[in-house]
This record gives structure tokens, C-alpha cells and sequence, in this order.
């Protein structure tokens, strides 16, 4: 690789209001078939807590003083950030890139490929923020919140949403077909649902795999916090948790934009 | 006749890595005409209009738009700039109305300026019976009469159309053109690609005829026809004698196989087939106005592009 290009791929994006404009077009379309799209994130986390909370749950002994299902409540609603933004934002993205030629369309007019980017991303978080906090209202009903400071989870969701929208974007940007989205999805999000102390604590696991886990699985940071809160345990090394994330998403928001101009602007 | 330069290239080159697709072509749009690009399939049109409307970056050469550079002013130049693409890229997850409204948005135009120009230009294409109808449920040339509509809705100064009646029936095309006349009487300036070199004929006030990235040939439709095929076409059926004949009386003349025919062109002015028709009576003889698509042939050759 040459050294003139890596900053290529991390030059910062000039970006304006316009982002909104692309941003309202995804929301316009969602607003058209909420009946449907709201759905899945309804039902989901009820199958979830049904089968592993009151299922397995029943075999497996109490984790730091909580039940099974108090346990993987919190996670669920940190898995539903990670899928609803990195979906949005392969497989829908793609869809309105390559199939509906959308994004052509749109950079025809006074906003640019970067806002559109820009502003796919934006909805990718918006999408988790959605969900998640659907999510967060059926453990609720559930009483599986026992600590109000869960309601501090929706701006969390927003931010844990812009980054895996903007991973996914990376992924957009280099897949030649829609069905390269399995390699990600196989190698890069089913492990990370399993392995991020979703449906076990973290130190179960090998000391190195923990640390594996801490700094490269974006969910472990998500899953800790959205915990956290919900179980009202305030402790420092959230502010860690926290940190990762804001340091880790403008990275990969840059980077994501860069590479779907690399794809695009030929 | 005042004569304001609004496109300006000058050796304006786009290279996709090995393949040249535009090769330094120089061209002056004029505010006001309807200029066109003809070619055949590959030639470098559409990849030209993208380099216009500034979503596709030149490799080299200079290219300005009312005076703005295309690599510095690309925001600036997409505002005052209208686009019917070649290729359809209406939004397929709204209906014809809401297609309006969101593309409209993104120009910066107020909801209540957008629904009132979403109506009346789909009442200008004659679409007002489909307005809530989803894409996937329109006809082709329905489509291309939105994608006008919606290259409208900016009131752009240029207008660019990529084939804007490729796939359409004669009442389409009709409707079309009579409609990109109306909009030249306004004063907007019309970029128009095509394939359809009656089309071309009708319109175009000026035109280039690109060939693999090059211009080969340019001028008023008018001026090209006699220029390069004369006024009249002669087309008889073929035969080995007949083409003998020919070419003993018609020195000069282009003989050309078309087929079962052959066409014979010539500098001469109007009236010699005739005259000659009556002293020698050829099998099938028919005399025609010479063409546009005489010249496009004649100067591009009748084998496909790879
Ligand atoms: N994005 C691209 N990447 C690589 N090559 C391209 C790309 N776009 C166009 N080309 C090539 O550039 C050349 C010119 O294409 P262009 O679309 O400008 O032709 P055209 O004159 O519009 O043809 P048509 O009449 O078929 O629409 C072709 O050889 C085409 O294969
Ligand atoms: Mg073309």
C-alpha cells in the first residue's frame, strides 16, 4: 500500500443539514409500512425470554444474585441495537444502492454521496434506537427493569447504532453481491450475539478470549452498559465502556464513507 | 443573434481505468438551443451527461457550467440542473406523488411549493391519474414521463435527457417532444441524447455525433444531411447489373448494399433520380428525402458495437 493512500481512506467528510434529507426518505418509507416493520422487534425479545428466561432458565443457577431471565434481558436489548442497525445498513443499504439505484438518483440533486452515506448511517442508528427501545418497553412490561436509569438506554442505543451502521456501511462498500453479507453476518455477528456476555458472563470464557472479546466485540460494550443500567449498578468502568464506543464510531464512520466513494465514484 | 456559452468543454477526457470511454472532446453549448449528443451504443454520451451534471469526475480536460468549474461547483451546478437519466432510478418504495415530494426535498424546496409543483407538472406529463400509484405499477413509458416530471420540479435552467423516449409509444414520444419545446420557448436549455435520428432532426438545433469517446462529426441537422449524404436517396433492389449500371451513371455517387437494396447518394442537386428514373426505369426504384440517419450510418458504419 502506498502512503498517500491511507489518508485517503480516513479524510474527513464534508457534511451539511442535506444528511436529513436522505435521512427523512428512509423514514418516510418506514412510516409507509410500520405495521409490518414494527413487529419482528415486538415479538422477538418475547420468543427470546420465553424460551431461554423461562426455558433454560429453569436449569441454570442464579448469575451475580440475578435470574436467568434478568440476566439476558438487558443483553436482548443490546442485540437488537446491533442487528437492526447492521441489517439497515448491509442488506437495506445495498438494496437501495445497487438494486433501487436510489442513491444515484439522489446525488443527482444539490446533496452529495457523502451526505447520502452519511445519512444512511444516521437512520441505520435510528433503526436501533426504534427497536431497541421496543425491546426495552417489552422487558419492561415484563418487569425486568428494576432500575430507572434504564431509561438513559435510548440515547445509548442511538450511538451503539451509528457504530454498527457504520461497520455495516465497510461492509456495504466492499461486497460485490448482496449475498457476501453471510461472511459478516457468519463471521462477524452471530459470534459476537453468542460470545459478548449476552447469555453468559464474560468470565466464563478463556482470560484471553476475554480480552479478545472487550476490545475487538463492539456488543460486549453495549451488552455492559445497556446492563448496567438496567440493573441500576453504576460502576466506573461503564465510563470505559462508554469511551470505547465513542472513540471506535467516528473511525468507522469516516472510514465507511470513504470506501463507498472509493465503490462509487469511479 | 446574442449567443451566451452555457456548457463549456474543452479536450474533456474520462478514462475507467484502461478503457478511454470520452477522448478530449471540445464542445460549446449555447443558452437556449437543444444540443445533442448522437452515437452508438458505448459511445461516451451518458458517461458525458454524468460528467455535466457532476456525479462523475473527469480524467482530464476542463468542462464549466454557466461559468462554474464542474470539480469545484458540483452542489451549485446540480441545483440549477435537471436530470432525466437513462436509466430508471425512480424511487420504487413510494408512488408517483411522494416520488415528487421526496426528490423535491432534496432540493431544498418547501413541502407546500412541492406539492403544488408535484401536481402540476404530473398534470404537465399527464400523470395525474396515477398520482398515488406505486412505481412497480406504472407502464415504461409512464416512467419516463415521471422521470421528466421530476427532472422539472427544480425549474432548472439545463435540462438533460439520456434517451428521455427510448421504449415509449408515438403518443409518448409525441407528448414528449411537444413538451421539450414548450420548455425550450421558456428559455431552458435542453442536453438531449438519443438514438432516434428523426428525433435528433426534430429538435436539435445544433448536434455532435460521437464515435468511441470522439467527436466525428458536428453541425445543425440540416446543413449535416446535405453535407454528407446530399438531398435525395435513391434505393433500388440489388442486382449485379443494376449496380453496374449505377456506377456507370452516377460517377461519384456513394453506392452502398443495404440488404436487398442499394442505396445510392449523391452530391447532385434534387431532381436527377428522377430524370433518370424516366430514361432508365430501375426494378423497385424509390427516390426519398436523404436523412439523419443516411449521415449517422454513413460516418458510424452499420456493424454492431461490441
Ligand atoms: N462505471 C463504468 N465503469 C466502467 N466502464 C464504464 C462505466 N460506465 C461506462 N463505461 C464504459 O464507457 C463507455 C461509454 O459508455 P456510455 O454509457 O457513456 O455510452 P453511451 O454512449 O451512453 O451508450 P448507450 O447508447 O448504450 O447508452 C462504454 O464502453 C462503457 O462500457
Ligand atoms: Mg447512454
Amino acid at each position: 500500500m502506498k502512503l498517500s493512500n491511507v489518508p485517503s481512506h480516513f479524510r474527513i467528510p464534508k457534511l451539511s443539514y442535506r444528511v436529513w434529507k436522505v435521512w427523512m426518505r428512509d423514514r418516510d418509507v418506514l412510516m409507509k409500512t410500520y405495521k409490518t416493520t414494527f413487529l419482528p422487534p415486538l415479538l422477538e425479545p418475547i420468543l427470546y425470554l420465553l424460551a431461554m428466561g423461562f426455558g433454560l432458565g429453569g436449569f441454570v443457577q442464579l448469575i451475580d444474585g440475578e435470574s436467568y431471565i434478568q440476566f439476558i434481558a438487558p443483553a436482548l436489548v443490546a442485540v437488537s441495537m446491533m442487528f437492526s442497525s447492521f441489517f439497515e445498513c448491509t442488506y437495506g443499504s445495498f438494496v437501495r444502492m445497487y438494486y433501487q439505484k436510489t442513491f444515484d438518483a439522489i446525488i443527482a440533486t444539490p446533496v452529495s454521496l457523502e451526505e447520502v452515506i452519511a445519512g444512511e448511517i444516521l437512520w441505520g442508528a435510528t433503526k436501533s434506537l426504534i427497536n431497541s427501545t421496543i425491546v426495552l418497553g417489552v422487558i419492561a412490561a415484563f418487569g425486568l427493569t428494576p432500575s430507572p436509569l434504564f431509561l438513559l438506554i435510548p440515547p445509548i442505543s442511538f450511538l451503539v447504532g451509528l457504530l454498527f451502521a457504520a461497520i455495516a456501511m465497510c461492509f456495504t462498500a466492499i461486497s460485490p453481491t448482496i449475498n457476501s453479507f453471510e461472511y459478516p453476518t457468519f463471521l462477524f455477528i452471530t459470534p459476537m450475539f453468542l460470545l459478548s456476555g449476552t447469555f453468559f458472563p464474560l468470565t466464563a470464557l478463556p482470560a484471553s478470549l476475554q480480552i479478545l472479546a472487550q476490545l475487538f466485540l463492539p456488543l460486549t460494550h453495549a451488552v455492559t452498559l445497556a446492563r448496567g443500567l438496567v440493573l441500576g449498578r453504576l460502576e466506573l468502568t461503564l465510563l470505559l465502556n462508554l469511551a470505547w464506543l465513542l472513540l471506535v464510531t467516528p473511525f468507522f464512520f469516516v472510514l465507511s464513507i470513504n470506501l463507498m466513494k472509493k465503490r462509487l465514484i469511479k | 443573434m446574442q449567443s451566451e456559452v452555457l456548457i463549456e468543454a474543452e479536450k474533456l477526457t474520462k478514462k475507467f481505468g484502461d478503457l478511454v470511454a470520452v477522448d478530449g472532446i471540445s464542445f460549446k453549448i449555447l443558452k437556449g438551443e437543444c444540443f445533442g449528443f448522437l452515437g452508438p451504443n458505448g459511445a461516451g454520451k451518458t458517461t458525458t451527461m454524468k460528467m455535466i451534471h457532476c456525479v462523475l469526475p473527469s480524467t482530464m480536460g476542463e468542462l464549466t457550467v454557466a461559468g462554474m468549474d464542474v470539480a469545484r461547483n458540483g452542489r451549485e451546478i446540480r441545483q440549477m440542473i435537471g436530470v432525466a437519466p437513462q436509466e430508471d432510478n425512480l424511487d420504487p418504495d413510494f408512488t408517483v406523488f411522494h416520488n415528487l415530494i421526496v426528490y423535491a426535498r432534496y432540493f431544498d424546496i418547501s413541502k407546500a411549493e412541492a406539492k403544488k409543483r408535484a401536481d402540476e407538472l404530473l398534470n404537465f406529463v399527464q400523470l395525474e391519474e396515477k398520482r398515488d400509484v406505486i412505481i412497480e405499477h406504472l407502464s415504461v413509458g409512464m416512467k419516463r414521463r415521471l422521470i421528466l416530471a421530476r427532472a422539472l420540479l427544480n425549474e432548472p435552467q439545463i435540462l438533460i435527457l439520456d434517451e428521455p423516449t427510448t421504449g415509449l409509444d408515438p403518443q409518448a414520444r409525441h407528448l414528449i417532444w411537444s413538451k421539450i419545446r414548450s420548455l425550450q420557448k421558456q428559455g431552458v436549455t435542453i442536453v438531449l441524447t438519443t438514438h432516434y435520428m428523426d428525433e435528433a432532426a426534430k429538435l436539435c438545433d445544433r448536434l455532435i455525433i460521437m464515435d468511441r469517446g470522439k467527436i466525428i462529426e458536428e453541425g445543425n441537422p440540416p446543413d449535416l444531411v446535405k453535407k454528407h449524404v446530399g438531398e435525395e436517396v435513391l434505393e433500388v433492389a440489388h442486382d449485379e447489373k443494376v449496380m453496374r449500371l449505377l456506377q456507370e451513371t452516377f460517377q461519384g455517387a456513394r453506392l452502398e448494399v443495404v440488404g436487398e437494396k442499394i442505396h445510392v447518394f449523391t452530391n447532385k442537386s434534387r431532381g436527377v433520380f428522377a430524370q433518370m428514373l424516366r430514361e432508365v426505369p430501375f426494378k423497385e426504384a424509390v427516390i426519398r428525402d436523404a436523412n439523419l440517419e443516411d449521415v449517422f450510418l454513413k460516418l458510424t458504419g452499420r456493424r454492431l458495437r461490441k
